[in-house]
């Protein structure tokens, strides 16, 4: 497998790897008997808005973690602009699934935005006024300047979505990856999430999300990336996006209904 | 009580008994919000494989390399622990359980079938130590304190526990932002270049030789009770984990000191002749003050379910 992954990531070379934020080659993960990734392919756009989508179970939180080093590959090679990940961490900022931690653990919300400023700090580096201003700043692009001093267990969803998303800015990465914001927030929430990814990617920032609701993804992405195991489509909304590769990720999983109302809305 | 009294009778048995709350409850704060609590209890349950181990190679009861063992023994535990957790993708409650019945069964098995009946390996001793016996003959008051020769007659258990417990100051402090960050984030800790694999099991090593090394001097009681009930009655006081750990420290210290004392003139006061053990004492305080913390505590409520989105 090892070499067959090799065989495909010379053959996609041209592609643009040496620019892309995120270019994954010959990915496999399994977990057990059965691969939750296989041999996938991976180019995201440089600052663009990819929304990584594809029925339960497809591997697209494993994607994305395998690619982070989160979760060990069977194989696979990852570039970061052009790079190894290694070399590369300080230019990513990682949102994990909210359901991922225990909110009951004892910290304020203002200690979880100052996580994202650890490398920074280093080991015993003393948190100082410049790198609290910077926390209370990110926590004000999120609009949750106010909720400084709570504990984390004591916020609703939303806001603890908000939290995570206000640790990624404190970070002031290249490239943001994001698992499943979205999932079980408020529409405030919702709203006030969108504004802070566009104003990243105007700020010449690479997005990157697993998504799950597909009535928003023409509305919220430029780039979309199918999966289902395996890779099933990748490229612009209208180019990757149609009732024919969703079809194929999803299968009987999508109604019929479902797919003519995108396709509507898509015209 | 007097200085000739104290010092040379109580002073060492309550330093002694306070290092081993402290080196014990500190790591324990991690692993209580970790969910690896028990790791304590399984520590305690293999240093008796390693330990047979240990004699069965020198052939005499000494200390040094019973200690070796043991320490031995708990490492090999805990990175079993550890990779069964990981590659069985299982909770870490059942890694612990099949590591140590497993080892603690091979230790019977090794004691029954190997010549050791012969030797007095004594379960009692293991459970409450002997804290009472940890005494310093060589003083006369506090004035041996700066005596050189009186110093050289401590009681080898001391300096021990007490390098010990420096030994896991310091490993908390230089690593607590790594292990704060890993133990609330695993996710976002690899993604910012924290080796969370090695700092986790460097933190469940470090318990296992403050374990051993209090377990030689105090017991197996006190140790399981330490690494749990410090830090989850410190949980009850605090929102935050600075404060927190300092609580621990705070119940861990008055647990030894308290239970100590109690324990020696508690009965005496009840009218009763004979003191009770000091380590059952120190892990019944400590326990009480759990339940106290769990009743009356500012922060005993569990805010954080995360479903009312």
């Amino acid at each position: 497998m090892l070499e067959l992954a090799t065989v495909q990531g010379e053959s996609v070379e041209e592609q643009g790897v040496d620019h892309s934020p995120l270019a994954i080659r010959g990915m496999t993960v399994s977990y057990g008997q059965k691969p939750a990734v296989f041999s996938v392919d991976m180019t995201v756009q440089p600052g663009a808005m990819t929304a990584i989508i594809g029925p339960n179970g497809a591997g697209k939180s494993t994607l994305l973690k395998a690619a982070l080093g989160i979760v060990s590959p069977l194989s696979g090679q990852v570039t970061v602009f052009g790079q190894p990940l290694e070399d590369q961490r300080a230019r990513i900022a990682y949102v994990p699934q909210r359901a991922s931690v225990d909110w009951d653990f004892p910290t304020r919300v203002i200690d979880v935005i100052l996580m994202g400023l650890s490398r920074q700090l280093g080991l015993l580096g003393r948190v100082r006024a410049r790198h609290k201003a910077r926390a209370m700043d990110c926590l004000n692009r999120v609009g949750m300047r106010e909720f400084a001093d709570r504990q984390i267990g004591q916020l609703s969803g939303g806001q603890q979505q908000r939290v995570f998303l206000a640790r990624a800015l404190a970070q002031d990465a290249d490239l943001y990856l994001l698992d499943e914001p979205f999932a079980g927030v408020d529409a405030a929430t919702e709203k006030a999430i969108i504004a802070v990814l566009k104003s990243l990617k105007e700020a010449g920032k690479t997005v990157v999300v697993v998504h799950h609701d597909l009535a928003t993804v023409a509305d919220y992405f430029d780039h979309v990336f199918l999966i289902n195991t395996r890779k099933v489509a990748e490229g612009s909304v209208a180019q990757a996006f149609t009732a024919e590769t969703l079809q194929s990720a999803y299968g009987g999983r999508l109604a019929t209904a479902q797919i003519d109302q995108i396709s509507r809305a898509l015209g | 009580m007097s200085g000739e009294e104290f010092v040379p009778l109580s002073l060492t048995p309550l330093l002694i008994g306070t290092f081993a709350a402290i080196a014990c409850a500190l790591p324990g704060n991690f692993l209580v919000l970790r969910k690896q609590a028990l790791i304590g209890d399984a520590i305690s349950h293999v240093v008796l494989p390693g330990i047979v181990v240990a004699f069965l190679l020198t052939g005499a009861i000494s200390t040094w390399p019973m200690m070796l063992g043991a320490a031995g023994a708990a490492v090999v535990a805990v990175v079993m622990i550890e990779a069964i957790r990981r590659l069985g993708q299982i909770e870490p409650g059942a890694a612990m359980g099949v590591v140590f019945t497993t080892m603690f069964a091979g230790g019977v098995l090794l004691l029954e079938q190997t010549d050791t009946s012969t030797v007095h390996l004594d379960v009692e001793h293991a459970l409450y130590g002997n804290l009472e016996s940890l005494i310093w003959l060589d003083a006369t008051g506090w004035q041996s304190l700066l005596d050189v020769q009186a110093l050289a007659g401590l009681p080898p258990e001391l300096p021990r526990i007490a390098l010990t417990m420096v030994g896991v100051i310091l490993f908390t402090w230089l690593f607590w932002r790594p292990l704060k960050i890993s133990t609330f984030d695993e996710g976002f800790a690899r993604t910012i270049g924290i080796r969370t694999g090695v700092l986790g099991m460097a933190l469940v090593i470090t318990a296992a030789i403050a374990a051993v090394a209090a377990f030689d001097a105090v017991g197996s009681i006190i140790v399981i009770a330490m690494f749990i009930c410090p830090p989850a009655a410190a949980r009850m006081m605090t929102n935050r984990l600075e404060t927190q750990i300092a609580w621990s420290v705070i119940f861990a210290t008055v647990s030894a000191v308290f239970g100590y004392v109690l324990a020696g003139y508690g009965p005496l006061w009840l009218g009763g002749e004979d003191a009770v053990s000091a380590a059952g004492m120190i892990a019944t305080i400590s326990g009480l003050m759990l339940a106290l913390t769990a009743v009356f505590g500012p922060c005993r409520t569990r805010s954080g379910a995360p479903s009312h989105a």
